[in-house]
């Protein structure tokens, strides 16, 4: 694709509101640009968006994944419960992976192998995982955890940056290079355009839909996980609902809800996007559930924009000019 | 046995089924809790369905269509905080006007959903997740962080859940419930015997070839909007009833709980199958599970989610595997008959021609 052709784009589009949004803070904002403010404002949300980035994979295979939210919450309070019954907190980490890629390939098989609609599977997971998570810590709320996993949370791993955002950069290479430059990533997309022509031309369909949920299952456990160290304490409503918010991020990002279609670098401008806007509009004094309401117009107007095409407009109104004086 | 079911309809199958797993899980509770099967219990479910039951109907006409609303939960809030506050104000009001505010106030922010999904042709899940936002940062907005209290609604609204409009036993039908279940017949009636209505199943089930056949698409998943704003509508005037104290927080986590409710009910993800009946005891059936566990000592309470999340995913499996199997019985006896057919014609012509 031609750098040209790549402005004209939606990512095109999204880059230049994500500029317009940055110019439009720093100008409100003295503090915007500064080191610590961009840190802090990845910070807040750092959990959901390292869930966006395997999301857009599950969305561009032409599925959902609606327990990201809950699974994030089960990871989160099952750490807190090994390590109050006394299991090592690194122990503890690694058997919340585990929990969060079981969980994941439970999803896949219901959806892989029995064949049920992902939407389906993953709101009865969506209430399972959750339920897990309350029946774990009931209505405590577990803290104390060691300093060095705090630490790992909410002081900075290289210089100011903490180890959260590297992980974010790190995957979001590595993811991206799989989905744009790997057979992986070509099946992702031909499964999502068209699962029976996918798997006519030999791929396991099954089996590929299986690795991406289970893996959906390990990074919102890591995701869960990050949460308990930022916080520093756990509890039943852990991540409640962020589901939605990492969908809309992803779909504001140009991924297709009919599969086939997107990239991680739409989805990581959308992010951008999103997380500037956020910390804009709280610069302005909006309340969070008012600026939710401006995300939620955004991811509308989002899909309706594109198709708003003032050349074709034209065209058709020439075409019908053509056409007059025959019919 | 599988022969015959496979000549029951399905739909009438589906709801055996259901009514069946009702009876298991009553009995299976009433084995393991004392003292379970009483009026109590009626009177308990039936006062916390009632709500649900609408919303779970209006999530059916949207699904049916092959379409989804993620809106709804916060249209209910909306509309029970802005009913609240109308009656709050002008407590004079009758309960018809209040019941037709809510319900055309649901109507209006059905309609658009409806005219972005079927207008704008945007995926409703798209559409539903951002007016979810923005019909619950509306409500934030709308209600200047306020609340409505139940000390300043008048004595009807407030008693009209829990009147008890006949008694059988300790069983009381309440008004809301029995409210409910009227209007989810009504809406059943509606679905399998007007022609407009069969409309909804035709898009549901193939969008392309009922738009060839003439029906108008656009008009109709409009409608089935608008008609499950107003049923979420009148699901906010029995929150307001029931609850009386509305926060801005008022039917958070409805959207996925009706969509639980219908999916349970044998409602099809995909469109074009399910019934409202289905999804009113897809509704009754999650809540007396979410009841009874409570009242079950082997289990502590917190187990409730997890148990639920289970039975919706067995209950969706078990559907989808023995429908897989139904059809594959259905298929193999066309296929017999016709051989059937095929070998009598050949030995028809064997014999010779008649002169």
């Amino acid at each position: 694709m031609t750098l040209l052709a790549r402005l004209k784009s939606w990512e095109g589009f999204l880059l230049a509101a994500l500029v317009a949004i940055i110019i439009a803070n720093a100008t409100l904002s003295p503090q915007f640009l500064t080191l610590s403010n961009q840190i802090n404002l990845f910070q807040l949300s750092i959990e959901k968006i390292i869930v966006a980035l395997i999301m857009t994979f599950i969305i561009i295979n032409a599925e959902i994944d609606l327990s990201v939210g809950s699974m994030m919450g089960l990871a989160a309070c099952a750490f807190g419960f090994l390590f109050a019954s006394g299991v090592p907190a690194g122990l503890a980490c690694l058997l919340v992976l585990l929990i969060g890629a079981l969980g994941g390939a439970l999803n896949g098989l219901f959806i892989a192998w029995v064949g049920l609609p992902s939407l389906v599977v993953t709101l009865a997971t969506l209430i399972g995982f959750r339920g897990l998570a309350r029946v774990l810590v009931e209505d405590r709320g577990i803290t104390g955890f060691p300093d060095w996993f705090d630490a790992l949370g909410q002081r900075g791993l290289v210089g100011d940056i903490p180890l959260a955002l590297i992980l974010f950069a790190g995957l979001f290479v590595l993811f991206h290079i799989v989905l744009a430059h790997s057979g992986f990533g070509r099946k992702t997309y031909l499964i999502g355009n068209n699962r029976e022509v996918a798997a006519f031309a030999g791929i396991d369909t099954a089996r590929h839909k299986l690795i991406l949920f289970t893996l959906s299952g390990l990074v919102a456990a890591l995701a869960g996980l990050l949460f308990a160290a930022r916080v520093g304490a756990v509890r039943g409503d852990v991540a409640n609902g962020f589901e939605l918010d990492i969908i809309t991020m992803v779909l504001l990002g140009g991924v297709s809800i009919f599969g086939g279609r997107g990239s991680l670098v739409g989805t990581l401008l959308a992010v951008l996007i999103v997380l500037n806007l956020r910390n804009g509009m709280a610069l302005l004094n909006i309340t969070g559930h008012i600026q939710t309401g401006v995300i939620g117009i955004l991811l509308i107007a989002s899909v309706i924009a594109p198709r708003i095409d003032p050349g074709a407009l034209l065209r058709r109104r020439a075409g019908r000019a053509e056409e007059g004086p025959t019919g | 046995m599988l022969r015959l079911m496979d000549r029951l309809n399905p739909q009438v199958l589906r709801i055996l089924a259901l009514l069946a797993v009702l009876v298991a899980v009553i009995l299976f509770f009433a084995a393991v809790v004392p003292n379970y099967l009483n009026g109590r219990l009626f009177n308990r479910v039936s006062s916390s369905v009632a709500i649900m039951a609408l919303i779970a109907t209006a999530q059916t006409l949207v699904i049916i269509t092959r379409n989804i609303d993620l809106s709804i939960g916060s249209t209910v809030g909306f509309v029970a905080f802005a009913t609240g506050s109308l009656i709050t104000n002008n407590p004079d009001l009758g309960p018809v006007v209040l019941v037709l505010y809510a319900m055309a106030l649901g109507a209006v922010f059905g309609a658009i959903n409806g005219l972005l999904v079927a207008f704008a042709r945007v995926p409703s899940i798209i559409v539903t997740l951002g007016t979810m936002a923005l019909f619950r940062s509306a409500l934030v907005e709308y209600s200047d962080s306020k609340s409505i209290s139940t000390a300043n609604l008048p004595e009807w609204l407030v008693s009209f859940p829990n009147t008890v409009l006949w008694q059988w036993g300790q069983m009381q039908f309440r008004a809301a419930f029995v409210a409910a279940v009227v209007v989810v017949l009504i809406v059943h009636v509606a679905l399998s015997r007007l022609r407009a209505a069969r409309r909804l199943y035709a898009i549901g089930s193939n969008p392309e070839a009922a738009e060839m056949a003439g029906i108008d698409t656009r008009k109709t998943v409009f409608v089935a909007f608008v008609l499950a704003g107003a049923l979420a509508g009148l699901g906010g005037f029995m929150f307001l009833a029931r609850f009386g104290t509305i926060t801005v927080v008022a039917g958070l986590g409805f959207e996925l709980k009706s969509v639980a409710a219908a999916v349970v009910g044998g409602v099809n993800i995909f469109g074009g199958s399910g019934t409202v009946i289905g999804a009113l005891i897809g509704a009754i059936l999650v809540d007396l599970i979410d009841t009874s566990l409570v009242r079950w000592q082997m289990v502590s309470e917190f187990w409730r989610e997890a148990v639920l999340g289970i039975l919706i995913l067995l209950s969706v499996a078990a559907d989808a595997l023995l429908m897989r199997r139904l059809v594959a019985a259905r298929a193999a006896r066309e296929h017999r008959k016709a051989e059937e057919r095929i070998a009598r014609e050949l030995a028809a012509q064997a014999q010779g021609p008649a002169p």
